[in-house]
């Protein structure tokens, strides 16, 4: 009878007991509201900020597929804003920046996020990487009203004012880039086949859309989807090889654009290959055309590989050495981050930190989450970005543009004047011939 | 007077939980939600290995069942919380059900990698039937706070109460259960399977009642994380998940529901504090991530060599209570190795 009621009781027990464990594990946090004040004192006028930090948080694939290359923009992004700390920070108050690893896991991002949001207590989410991982906690970033601000990705759905308030895209997106490079395979390659590789999720959809809209459906002759979780894409290259397919657009992740070029070489397959930015990095391509033909016991020479690879871009393009932003950005790297390679993932980590302190500065001294939405909403100077952004009360996308370029002997060599688009099916693209403003001599955005 | 005895403590644990999500705040009422669900998932699993004696290392598919089940009729039929469960449960119980009778057959380590199978294949169909599943990127879930609560109810607390009036109501049944005729016949084709047969039990039905009652209890579990996450995606189901609830089961004691809640306490909380032990100590983003793993299978290593009764067996001897268990949690399973391997010793 003893042994049966420690039985009963015990597992009903232990669920209390393990509650009350994890209460005593946790440490309760408590946010100070107050009304944003103008004047010199720095109020806590927010959840995350005190009169001497301001606390943001992030999801990063920092391991996973999706790790070469996008591991290092959540670091570049601290380099920058570790500059801005040591330069006065935002109205005195330093920078902290919380990214936690979700492995491009949307269930590890929940998690994650839950963690930031209601745990850490950060001001804003910044810059979350990821279609599929920030898909799974936008919704609960708009319901808990915490700005989502930058997310890093392109997709479409991050422009929804009226659902997702909260939430503002920041590189170019999926959609316009299809667009762009649809125009460009048109004007380049009329008359050859086309085919389509692309991740199979809003990611790889968006750019599909673009594409379709520029280019004619008669000339897209194969349409082959990958999931990011499976890495043996051998029947969707040999798909792409028995339609004929002479030019291929690809959609990917950078781990999965060496995947391709590497199935293509083993089938003897030599399409020409149009690749978006996401994916496109010269550098990180490199570096993993290598080190997966590693993993099969062969050598290759990562830049003879990448040559010739198209693609498009919204940053100074790395080897123009006479833009103000690279020099800004040489000399932060330097200081900072020297254990990376400088390529396009740090660029774009610096550029989105960039937009960030901008957008802190325009909302105000004692900040309240409301005005860092409503700074955005007000529109953004483009910065370092080659075409004008998008945000508006009603237009939540990032930048609207980009130029064309090759990748020669891995560096990429711009081709033409920077085209700018909207994401409406037969929108119109133009050039945009206006200058890029220069970079801000202190390198801090101007209030 | 069981039912009621369980009942009573079911209720007075309830209390107190209620009480306790006031106190604690968001995140531990969401990780208190997740605990709660890990509990129900594991609880059968610990009552399928430690009780009835066959072991799954797949209960991961059977979460996933219930999880996606949860999702669609939620996304589709808009059905009310409570339904949504009842439905998980069904639906997996259906399934485990068919696994049970396939499986029927198969002890020891066949039946484990019959599972073992399952555990691997089964979230690839989300990929396979993408516009039905969502594939990788997974559905989204979204489940509001009920009216009656008022708008500023947080929405983590009222996910905690639901999941631990799950988790209380599955460890009353299956608390019954364990002391049930049901109970004892599953203990006694555990011991002896032959000896069982012989004494009249169809060993059978009971092997797959077994099973169904688990994944039940895994497909309750399944839909309770998707919608404590909010997310229902194949990354949610990897092999690693059903190692862990084996593992959890095998932690905290094999058998023993006490045993469940410990091994589900360690397998949502260690995680994490291994890695804000390891940032803090100055490893890279990419190492502390990869150390709670790592730990866990020392862990495991250590519990099954040192502690085999796992962590409850080590409160009953603490309390004085060590009742003769189900010996060493592995020895149970090795007894159903199939018995016509002996038969035949010939020439080799």
């Amino acid at each position: 009878m003893k042994r049966l009621r420690t039985m009963t009781f015990a597992p009903v027990a232990g669920l209390a007991a393990a509650a009350m464990l994890i209460s005593a594990c946790g440490s309760s946090s408590s946010s100070s509201g107050g009304g944003g004040s103008s004047g010199s004192a720095l109020t806590a006028s927010a959840p995350g900020i005190t009169s001497s930090t301001i606390t943001i948080g992030s999801h990063q694939p920092l391991t996973g597929i999706a790790a070469p290359g996008y591991d290092e923009i959540a670091p570049s992004s601290n380099a920058y804003f570790q500059y801005v700390n040591a330069h006065g920070g935002i109205y005195g108050r330093k920078i902290v920046y919380k990214y936690l690893n979700d492995q491009y896991n949307p269930s590890m991002t929940s998690t994650v996020v839950r963690q930031l949001v209601l745990k850490d207590n950060v001001f804003a989410i910044f810059n979350g990487l990821g279609t599929p991982t920030h898909l799974a906690v936008a919704p609960f970033l708009n319901s808990e009203k915490v700005p989502d601000v930058f997310v890093a990705s392109g997709c479409e759905c991050w422009d929804a004012p009226s659902t997702w308030p909260y939430t503002f895209g920041w590189q170019l997106d999926y959609v316009r880039e299809g667009k762009i490079l649809g125009q460009y395979i048109k004007q380049h390659f009329a008359g050859k086949k086309v085919g389509y590789f692309y991740q199979n999720d809003e990611f790889g959809q968006d750019g599909v859309k673009g594409l379709n809209d520029e280019i004619p459906a008669k000339q897209v002759v194969a349409k082959a989807a990958y999931d990011a979780t499976n890495t043996a894409i051998g029947p969707l290259v040999a798909k792409l090889k028995a339609a004929g397919a002479q030019v291929v657009v690809s959609f990917s992740v950078p781990a999965f654009t060496a995947l391709l070029k590497l199935n293509a070489l083993g089938l003897s397959y030599n399409p020409q290959l149009v690749v978006s930015d996401v994916g496109s990095d010269a550098i990180t391509l490199a570096g993993l055309l290598q080190s997966f033909a590693k993993q099969s016991h062969k050598t290759v020479n990562g830049n003879q590989l990448t040559q010739g690879i198209i693609t498009d871009g919204y940053l100074p393009a790395l080897g123009d050495t006479s833009s103000t932003w690279n020099q800004l950005f040489t000399k932060i790297h330097t200081q900072y981050l020297s254990k990376l390679p400088f390529d396009g993932n740090v660029e774009y980590g610096m550029a989105v930190g960039y937009a960030f302190v901008q957008a802190m500065l325009k909302a105000g001294r004692n900040p309240t989450r409301q005005d860092l939405v409503n700074a955005i909403n007000g529109g953004l100077g483009q910065g370092p970005l080659v075409a004008p952004y998008a945000y508006s009360a009603t237009n939540h996308n990032g930048v609207t543009g980009a130029y064309m370029g090759i990748i020669e002997n891995g560096v990429l060599k711009p081709q033409g004047s920077v085209l700018v688009t909207d994401t409406t099916a037969g929108g119109a693209i133009t050039a945009d011939t206006a200058p890029q403003p220069a970079a801000p001599t202190s390198g801090i955005p101007p209030k | 007077m069981t039912l009621a005895k369980h009942l009573g403590i079911a209720l007075i644990a309830g209390v107190v939980l209620l009480l306790l999500s006031y106190k604690i705040g968001t995140y531990r009422d969401y990780q208190l939600a997740e605990l709660a669900a890990y509990v129900v998932a594991v609880a059968g699993l610990t009552v399928l290995i430690g009780i009835s004696g066959q072991i799954s290392i797949g209960h991961g598919a059977f979460m996933a069942i219930g999880a996606y089940a949860a999702a669609l009729l939620l996304m589709h039929l808009h059905w009310p919380l409570e339904l949504l469960i009842i439905a998980a449960a069904v639906v997996a119980a259906a399934a485990g059900g068919i696994v049970g009778i396939a499986a029927a057959r198969l002890r020891g380590p066949y039946l484990a990698g019959a599972t073992l199978m399952l555990a691997v294949a089964l979230p690839s169909v989300a990929d396979r039937y993408q516009g039905v599943f969502g594939g990788d990127q997974g559905l989204n879930i979204n489940v509001s706070v009920p009216g009656f609560l008022g708008a500023a109810f947080p929405l983590t607390q009222w996910l905690a109460w639901v999941c631990c009036a799950a988790a209380l109501i599955t460890l009353v049944l299956l608390a019954n259960l364990g002391r049930s005729r049901i109970g004892r016949s599953w203990r006694a084709v555990r011991d002896d399977e032959v000896a069982a047969s012989l004494a009249g039990l169809n060993v059978a039905r009971l092997q797959v009642l077994a099973f169904v009652i688990s994944s039940a209890c895994a497909g309750v579990g399944g839909a309770l994380l998707a919608i404590v996450t909010a997310n229902v995606a194949p990354g949610a189901f990897t092999l690693t998940l059903s190692i862990g609830l084996l593992t959890a089961a095998v932690i905290g004691g094999l058998g023993s529901l006490a045993g469940a809640v410990w091994g589900s306490l360690l397998f949502v909380l260690v995680p994490g504090f291994l890695t804000n032990l390891a940032s803090s100590h100055g490893l890279s983003g990419a190492a502390s991530s990869s150390v709670p793993i790592a730990a866990y299978g020392l862990v495991l290593i250590v519990v099954m060599l040192a502690f085999p009764s796992g962590i409850q067996g080590a409160v009953r001897r603490l309390l004085g209570t060590a009742a003769p268990t189900v010996g060493t949690p592995l020895s149970a399973l090795r007894r159903q190795a199939p018995a016509r391997d002996t038969k035949e010793k010939g020439t080799t």
